[in-house]
């Protein structure tokens, strides 16, 4: 059991600052996911929570101990990497006991706790085997069962399920899943993969450039985003998202059409963010905002349209029912059910 | 059709049969010296001194054996000859195990250390494989003068072991260490020590085992340095005794028992390699990285 707290966290490579200030409470038996595009800092994040990584400022207490200065053992946490970082010369059996030797624990809790790792991971046949006679799930899973055995207050995982192709993640994704449920330990997981991170997590972070832009559970996010990155990051096909003028209550879309909304600000120019799937197909009678098709892709239950508003240069991109007939070159007409609209500060990028 | 399906085999086969041709002539030609010192040391000095020398073993081999290890060499140099065999298989150990315990530690230090000057230490490293032995030669002897080595194992072999050639290649190797096997050693709690010692020293041996081998050869073949550091007889090389065994009008050599220790100074690298040999193949196949 372990709750993470950090606080205004900072991180400096050469004076440059890639971690601009985080806080987060992480509780007991959470689920969190830092997700965010390459280079926005989230596995320095992770690796600072680790130890692996100097802080520059702020502090990070675990279990309400500040750890700033332990080293990586002493902050009884577990990490799985990435690339597993298995030690090659050993045996999975020795992989995952390398650890507890390290910590002077007796040899018959050590097989005891290795033997009760390997059964929850279904590793048992393969204990006596090096690393390189395992396939890359086998690996995972080693490198799972090596920060099982220790037990420790924390889990902390780098992109674990990357290195593997796409219907074993699903598994493992499964897999961890229900680790964290049988275990109930704290979990920090790193990921740049958006399914990953809304199945996995309690609670998400958004990072971006060195910031978190939301912390919040994945329906939260997807629902009310709370920034214009966060609503262009998270869901796919990615929302659309583009200039329009308010004007007494009215919208002034590219191309100059003109669509009457709900929950408009005062005259000024937003950010308008509309999801692909909350878009309806209306009558010519009805407001609404046309979109010229350029492509459709069928995917069975559905179709995602991509096309343009009609006489501007912004692209669309609808989701359609499997029944559609629509094709390249219609003329659609779509406009958001009530509610389902997204806007954003065109300065500053924020909810509004 | 059958000379066209056959013809490209018999190519083939008279392809093999030339490549063998030279390659036989190869080993003949690098191999016949060794053979005809063998063949020496099995006949007596005037066997020897009357040309031509026979092709085929004499009668005189375990005599001249027998000889060689009982006093004769004593005689001539004044030395045993298992007191040669001694003296260069302890310097030349010495030599190999020194550069390797030195040369591993300075490459563990420059490559996972992060310390002031950690460049600069690393091409003082560098620049001194512009410094052979042979080049500084003067003041290492003067040195060794002060600190009262000359004629000892130490003297022989201190000046010799440290080596960039082989600190350079542990660094390579030590480099090709993937960054998160380091983590995830720190994550489990191994210091600095248990990470060279679990870690680093297990996936290293193949590399060990090479430079052990280059480095024992080197060490067995020294000949200048052990050339000026030792006075005394009792602390010669063979190498050192071989030429001293020589030095005589060319009558007054006794041929034999010169081919008999050649066969002795020959064996012992050989044997280096062939054993080790097989551990190179068994570290390639077994370890990864």
């Amino acid at each position: 059991m372990a709750n993470i707290f950090l606080n205004d966290l900072r991180k400096n490579y050469a004076g440059q600052e890639v971690i601009h200030g985080i806080t987060m409470t992480i509780a007991d038996g959470e689920f969190v996911v830092i997700v965010g595009p390459s280079g926005c800092g989230k596995s320095t994040l992770l690796r600072m929570v680790a130890g692996l990584e100097g802080i520059s400022a702020g502090t990070i207490e675990i279990n309400d101990k500040v750890v700033n200065d332990l080293e990586p053992r002493q902050r009884d946490i577990a990490m799985v990497f990435q690339n597993y970082a298995l030690y090659p010369h050993m045996s999975v059996r020795e992989n995952m006991a390398y650890g507890l030797k390290i910590a002077k624990m007796p040899k018959a809790e050590i097989d005891q706790r290795v033997a009760k790792a390997a059964a929850m991971l279904e590793l048992e046949p393969y204990l006596d085997r090096k690393p390189r006679a395992l396939s890359g799930g086998q690996r995972q899973r080693v490198a799972m069962g090596r920060a099982l055995v220790r037990e420790p207050s924390a889990f902390l995982l780098d992109e674990p399920l990357s290195n593997l192709d796409a219907k074993l993640r699903v598994q493992m994704r499964l897999q961890i899943k229900d680790l964290h449920q049988t275990t109930g330990q704290t979990m920090l997981y790193v990921t740049h993969d958006q399914v990953e991170a809304m199945t996995l997590a309690d609670r998400l972070i958004v990072m971006n450039k060195g910031v978190a832009e939301q912390i919040a559970t994945p329906h939260e996010v997807y629902m009310t985003p709370a920034s214009e990155f966060v609503a262009g990051f998270i869901g796919s096909p990615a929302m659309n998202i583009f200039t329009v003028q308010v004007e007494a209550g009215v919208a002034v879309l590219p191309g100059g059409h003109r669509l009457p909304l709900a929950g408009l600000p005062a005259d000024r120019e937003v950010r308008l963010g509309l999801r692909p799937e909350d878009m309806e197909i209306v009558g010519d009678d009805t407001p609404g905002i046309p979109v010229v098709l350029r492509s459709v892709e069928w995917l069975g239950a559905d179709a995602f349209g991509y096309g343009m508003i009609e006489g501007s240069d912004v692209a669309i991109t609808l989701r359609l029912p499997g029944s559609t007939a629509a094709a390249r070159g219609q003329r659609l007409r779509v406009a958001p059910p009530e509610g389902r609209l997204h806007l954003f500060a065109s300065d500053t990028g924020k909810r509004l | 059709m059958d000379n066209g399906a056959t013809s490209p085999l018999a190519a083939r086969g008279a392809a093999r049969l030339t490549a063998h041709f030279w390659m036989i002539l190869g080993v003949i030609i690098v191999a016949f010296p060794v053979y005809y010192v063998f063949i020496a040391s099995t006949h007596s000095v005037q066997t020897i001194l009357r040309p031509p020398l026979p092709l085929l073993p004499g009668s005189e081999g375990y005599e001249n054996y027998r000889g060689a290890f009982s006093g004769e060499i004593d005689r001539i140099g004044g030395v045993s000859l298992w007191r040669l065999l001694g003296n260069t298989t302890l310097i030349a150990m010495g030599i190999a195990l020194g550069k390797i315990a030195i040369s591993m530690a300075s490459a563990y230090a420059i490559v996972f250390f992060k310390f002031p000057l950690r460049m600069a230490c690393f091409w003082l490293i560098f620049i001194t494989l512009m410094l052979p032995v042979e080049v500084r030669i003067q003041p290492t002897y003067k040195v060794m003068v002060d600190l009262g080595l000359i004629d000892t194992y130490a003297g022989l072999i201190l000046p010799l072991i440290a080596s960039a050639t082989a600190t350079l290649l542990f660094r390579q190797f030590f480099m090709t260490i993937p960054d998160e096997l380091l983590e995830a050693a720190r994550v489990d709690g191994a210091g600095p020590w248990r990470f060279f010692k679990d870690i680093l020293w297990p996936l290293s041996l193949t590399n060990v085992a090479a430079i052990f081998v280059i480095q024992f050869i080197y060490g067995w073949t020294q000949y200048l340095w052990p050339l000026l550091v030792t006075n005394s007889n009792e602390m010669n090389t063979i190498v050192i005794a071989l030429k001293k065994m020589i030095s005589f009008a060319d009558a007054d050599t006794p041929w034999n028992l010169v081919m008999v220790t050649s066969v002795l100074a020959i064996l012992p690298p050989i044997l280096v390699v062939v054993l080790m040999q097989r551990w190179f193949v068994k570290g390639l196949v077994e370890t990864e990285k």
